[in-house]
């Protein structure tokens, strides 16, 4: 049995190989959160340096130019690189084991779009190598952006940039769609479904009908741009106006996009922890479809400080304050759902718990914003900053964390170290509150945002140097989180296939789940299918599949088409036809070469 | 499995010690003096209303928090596991509870948005008849005051009179800025090809602090503006000032005339207007920018150690500003300086 | 596309694919929507060029565009031949609506070259850059529509495009009637309603 130096190298590239191809959605939903946890380090990283330069007024730790480059980066890379495919990890998955699907409804489809997504986001990334780092925001105003006013390739890198992600993010919003429709386990009706799978059904749709719309804006950025037009130009009689309309109406329904697959999770684990079910299931499920719709009525509440008049504003104000109502309910429905139980502070549970609690300060926060005059004196000042980073740390990193800890043993069949999950969660939510609480009252005392320095005048270097602390307290956390990882890789303890006792289906077979996820496709009999009598059957499933089951084969298309997505661009953002051209040859062989190899599902 | 015994006990002193921080944190901002830029210590009638507005809404919000937040702290104390734990009942909702706490958010934001649609419509920049005109053309990063009535040209500090309404109509010369002095009132953005307003009545004579609110570029950070609040004398002396013709040559000092040397030769004359030597409008009017209290758009004091440091160096103190470096000596930026302070 | 799919049971009943094509279809009308909206918005805004009613020649669009409702017949046609395996009709069915989807690019192509000539480019004022961006857009998908025709035509003169592959037409008519709604609207607001 002697193994041989040039066979493991065989056996290393062919299972590096299978990675590459693989169309496997448990696989696909490893990379997707591999990828996005490197990306939050970036983004975290980038955080560092900000709060770093801002610890102290008048500060030169970086220069004006690389901190504008930095806010608009970490931005960029939270939202899209990080949190959406953290998120996307999950709905890969979770969500086919939640329905009792052998897999999504189309697995090279669910390759490409992560393959779109990595390179998608290291095309972006390599724009810190040739200092053309983006630099106009994250959510890039015109006419600053013009080529006027942006000359270089910073602007360009982004918008082409987020037009690759695009892609990625509608083929996964189909792909999603489709397969929480169509491939439900006989007997999971709509309303028995887990409300994480409901969460990320309504979340694709959000997707695939919010992204088009900052694809226009960014066609006519890079129209702008490159040829010249006049989307954006206010000497043609353009109106930059017309930018934030168009991203805002993308960007309101993006940011619950952020956060609906986090109380998703929310609502998994807590009722778990609690030993009870979810309060008002029915409730929770239609909040988050009204919130998904009355999300695109708000979007001009980004807008409150352009003028838009008095009606304009008080319509938006009215929406925008309606919409606080369904995402209380939620809260409220998780309260009960603890109310009564018997509560089991597992570090999943804290992270669930502490998403609460933080949401709910920064959904008030929302509301004072939701006043036009009020909000006159908090938007683009650190107020706003310290509400969406409540909702977005304190929820969906929150959330995103409660989810590793608790799904972790299903994906890799070993359980992460519950006390060294403790510090985790503690110095995580200390920090949040120390980096961001502050920052209400830095606001309010006059800081606007997106500003590389202040006057030691404001008489905000104190509250400044604690929120800095603060980050620097979170990013400990973080690291011990990585610690955790490490140190339970391969001493932690082997998981069981129900080790948190849990209600889905995703715990009905092992951990890790086989290749083919069910030896057979249960029948659902209850929304809390382990938890009741005869939740479903056969019940217990057989270890070993009845018949022989096939499986789809890996295939390098999809890796090879988002190759020539991604050279097209590089094509586009230089300038180079030839480029471009070859990018688009890619692209077309790749996809009639998908569209004519045997593929069985 | 059982690790939260640890931190039963340790969690209630953990909310006392991050409640004491808080408490730190927010007393310190009660003094409007020490927060020059502070929204909470209003000085206008449209800076007063917001904060009307605010205060309410912050009440509610608080009283929220409070109810909510101890709903949640409560909850996980009273039923957390212990051996002595039953299996909990297996209830599944309520309709009555799901009514109540639906209607009650919706009852409390009836409160809020009543408040908030009065002052709308109260704050919506309609200026009174007769108040002071004051256009704003906002640059990359400077700001630029016209006066109509009186045809005075300005930058980076705007005089107004307390007592009497001022109308602001804004408008940009290049990419999206705002215009927010907190203590007179909310931010408005200021864009080309648009025109904005602010409407407010100043209440108290004072300096106001203010800065550009919308990202526009390298400096935005820079992009600092000063409102001063003068009683009815000081502003008529201001505006005589502004409108007085520039003093003869030959009153300035030997250095005076050296900086008048140099600000003739070394290039400033391009993109300055200072009355009776040059008519550049790329940057600020400078003709009686000795009277000013900052320079650089409010970055630097207005005095020779602070016009030193501008002069000598203008890219490094304001990161992509088109004022170049020139090459003077030392004593050459010094004469620039005292000549630039002369411009009363 | 494979046999083993239209075994797979699923919730709906419907294939996967035929779902997939409806949301995809779905996501599209949001990105027409802002290309039309933009239009529509600043529609009598521009400060040069042409205006709409100097250039734009109705009676030579009705006839592409009457030409494209045609194609979107012979579509329809097509499905019904190859449902009914009927192998010599499809393919001439399926040809007939991409000559006429070409033919339409070919009006299109003649339209924005005259347009040109006669000073509306996409740079010249905002009617140029709102009415290139949107109805080449759409150009743009004719094109990639009759690209999808002719591989179909070219799998049935390979054998492979019998009544089992029926699916595949019908997501290419799918596709191609959505691209054809999408000129209705564009015709209507762009040229019919100036």
């Amino acid at each position: 049995m002697a193994s041989s130096a040039p066979a493991d190298a065989m056996r290393l590239r062919s299972r590096i190989w299978s990675w590459v191809t693989t169309t496997d959605h448990k696989r696909i939903g490893i990379l997707y959160g591999v990828s996005a946890f490197a990306f939050f380090l970036v983004g975290g990283l980038e955080a560092l340096i900000m709060r770093l330069q801002l610890a102290s007024s008048d500060n030169s730790v970086v220069s004006a130019e690389t901190f504008n480059e930095l806010f608009t980066m970490h931005g960029t890379t939270m939202v899209f690189l990080a949190v959406m495919p953290l998120s996307a990890a999950f709905f890969n998955f979770v969500v086919p084991l939640q329905i009792g699907a052998r897999d999504v409804a189309f697995p090279r489809l669910n390759a490409f779009s992560y393959w779109v997504f990595l390179l998608g986001g290291l095309f972006m990334n390599v724009s810190f190598l040739v200092g053309a780092a983006p630099n106009a925001g994250w959510f890039g105003y015109a006419n600053l952006t013009s080529t006027q006013f942006s000359p270089g390739l910073h602007v360009d890198f982004w918008a082409i940039g987020l037009q690759v992600l695009g892609i990625a993010s509608i083929a996964a919003g189909i792909n999603f769609i489709v397969t929480i429709v169509n491939l439900r386990a006989p007997g999971m009706r709509l309303m028995r479904m887990p409300v994480f799978t409901w969460m990320t059904l309504v979340t694709q749709f959000i997707v695939v009908t919010a992204f088009p719309v900052i694809t226009a804006a960014l066609v006519f950025l890079m129209f702008d741009r490159t040829f010249g037009t006049n989307f954006y130009v206010v000497a043609a009689g353009g109106d930059v106006l017309l930018w934030q309309h168009l991203f805002w109406l993308f960007g309101h329904p993006e940011v619950y996009i952020l956060i609906l697959p986090a109380m998703g999770i929310v609502s998994e684990v807590v009722p778990t922890f609690s030993r009870k079910p979810l309060f008002g299931y029915a409730v929770v499920v239609y909040s988050g479809l009204l919130i998904a719709i009355l999300g695109w009525g708000v979007w001009a509440h980004h807008m409150f400080q352009v003028g838009l008049g008095p009606i304009a504003d008080s319509v938006f104000a009215a929406t925008t304050m309606l919409i606080a109502i369904p995402t209380g309910v939620k809260i409220f429905n998780w309260i009960a759902t603890m109310w009564g139980g018997k509560l089991n502070f597992t570090t999943a549970m804290l992270f669930s718990v502490g998403f609460i609690a933080m949401f709910i300060i920064g959904g008030l926060s929302g509301v004072m914003h939701a006043s036009p005059p009020a909000d006159l004196q908090q938007t683009d000042t650190y107020f706003v900053v310290a509400h969406f980073h409540y909702v977005l740390v304190g929820g969906a990193v929150l959330g995103l964390f409660s989810g590793i800890y608790y799904w972790w043993p299903k994906v890799f069949g070993r359980m992460l170290s519950e006390s060294i999950g403790k510090w985790h969660f503690w110095l995580t939510m200390i920090g949040a509150n120390l980096t961001f609480f502050p920052m209400h009252f830095i606001g309010l005392l006059g800081m606007p945002r997106r500003i590389y320095t202040y006057d030691a005048a404001l008489g905000l270097d104190t509250m400044n140097l604690v929120a800095t602390l603060g980050a620097f307290t979170m990013a400990l956390g973080t690291l011990v989180f990585v610690g955790n990882v490490l140190w339970t890789w391969r001493k932690g303890e082997a998981a069981a296939a129900n080790p948190w006792d849990g209600a889905m289906l995703e715990w009905a077979i092992p951990s890790p789940p086989p290749a083919y996820n069910f030896s057979v496709t249960p029948t659902v009999k209850s929304r809390l299918p382990l938890w009741s009598e005869d939740g479903y059957e056969p019940k217990p499933l057989p270890e070993d599949p009845p018949e022989p089951i096939h499986l789809p084969d890996g295939s390098y298309w999809p890796p090879v088409t988002a190759v020539g997505i991604i050279v097209a661009a590089a094509g586009l953002l230089t300038g180079s036809l030839w480029v471009a051209l070859v990018g688009i040859g890619v692209l077309v062989v790749g996809i009639y070469a998908w569209a004519l190899e045997p593929f069985e599902v | 499995m059982d690790a939260q015994t640890t931190h039963r006990r340790g969690r209630p002193r953990i909310l006392l010690g991050a409640a004491a921080a808080f408490l730190v944190i927010a007393l310190s901002a009660c003094s409007g003096g020490d927060f020059p830029q502070s929204t909470l210590h209003p000085t206008s009638d449209f800076g007063r209303d917001i904060d009307a507005l605010y205060r309410t809404i912050l009440w509610w919000a608080i009283g929220v928090f409070v109810l909510v937040e101890a709903a949640l702290v409560i909850t996980i104390i009273k039923f957390r596991q212990r051996r002595s734990s039953k299996a909990p009942q297996q209830v599944h909702g309520s309709t009555l509870l799901e009514i109540s706490w639906t209607l009650a958010p919706a009852v409390v934001l009836i409160f809020i948005a009543v408040p908030t649609i009065r002052t709308i419509f109260r704050t919506d920049g309609t200026a009174p008849e007769g108040a002071l005109q004051v256009e704003v053309i906002a640059h990359q990063w400077w700001w630029e005051f016209h006066y109509p009535e009186s045809g005075i040209v300005t930058a980076n500090e705007m005089h107004v009179p307390v007592g009497r309404p001022v109308a602001l109509a804004m408008t940009s010369d290049d990419v999206i800025h705002s215009f927010w002095a907190p203590k007179l009132g909310g931010k408005r953005d200021v864009m080309p090809g648009r025109t904005t307003h602010i409407a407010f009545t100043a209440d108290s004579v004072g300096e106001v602090y203010g800065q550009c609110a919308e990202f526009c570029g390298e400096s935005h950070a820079n992009m600092r503006m000063r409102v001063v609040v003068d009683d009815s004398t000081d502003f008529e002396a201001w505006l005589a000032q502004q409108l007085a013709p520039p003093a003869p040559a030959d009153a300035l000092s030997e250095q005076e005339q050296l900086g008048l040397e140099m600000y003739r030769t070394r290039g400033c004359i391009a993109c300055h207007t200072v009355e009776g030597v040059s008519a550049g409008v790329i940057g600020p009017n400078l003709s009686h920018v000795g009277g000013r209290n900052t320079i650089a758009s409010g970055i630097l004091p207005n005095t020779a150690a602070g016009l030193t440091r501008w002069l000598s160096d203008p890219p490094a103190e304001k990161p992509g500003s088109l004022m170049p470096r020139m090459p003077m000596t030392e004593d050459e930026v010094a004469a620039l300086a005292a000549y630039l302070l002369s411009l009363n | 596309m494979t046999h083993a799919e239209a075994t797979h049971q699923t919730s709906t009943g419907l294939d996967s694919r035929k779902i997939g094509m409806w949301v995809f279809i779905g996501s599209e009308c949001l990105m027409f929507g802002s290309l039309i909206s933009t239009y529509l918005v600043y529609h009598g805004k521009s400060v040069a060029g042409p205006t709409t009613r100097e250039i734009l020649n109705i009676p030579l669009t009705s006839i592409s565009t009457f030409v494209l409702l045609m194609s979107s017949l012979a579509m329809v046609l097509a499905l019904a031949a190859v449902t009914r395996n009927d192998i010599v009709w499809s393919r001439v069915w399926l040809a007939t609506t991409a000559f006429l989807g070409l033919v339409f690019l070919g009006f299109q192509a003649f339209e924005f070259t005259t347009f040109v000539r006669e000073g509306l480019t996409l740079q010249v004022s905002l009617f140029g850059s709102t009415f290139f961006v949107l109805t080449g857009t759409h150009g743009a998908h004719v094109a990639v529509g009759v690209l999808w025709l002719v591989s179909l035509l070219v799998r049935s003169f390979q054998g492979k495009l019998g009544a089992e592959k029926a699916l595949n037409v019908e997501l290419a008519g799918l596709y191609w009637h959505f691209v054809d709604v999408v000129w209705i609207v564009i015709f209507t607001v762009v040229y019919l309603l100036q």
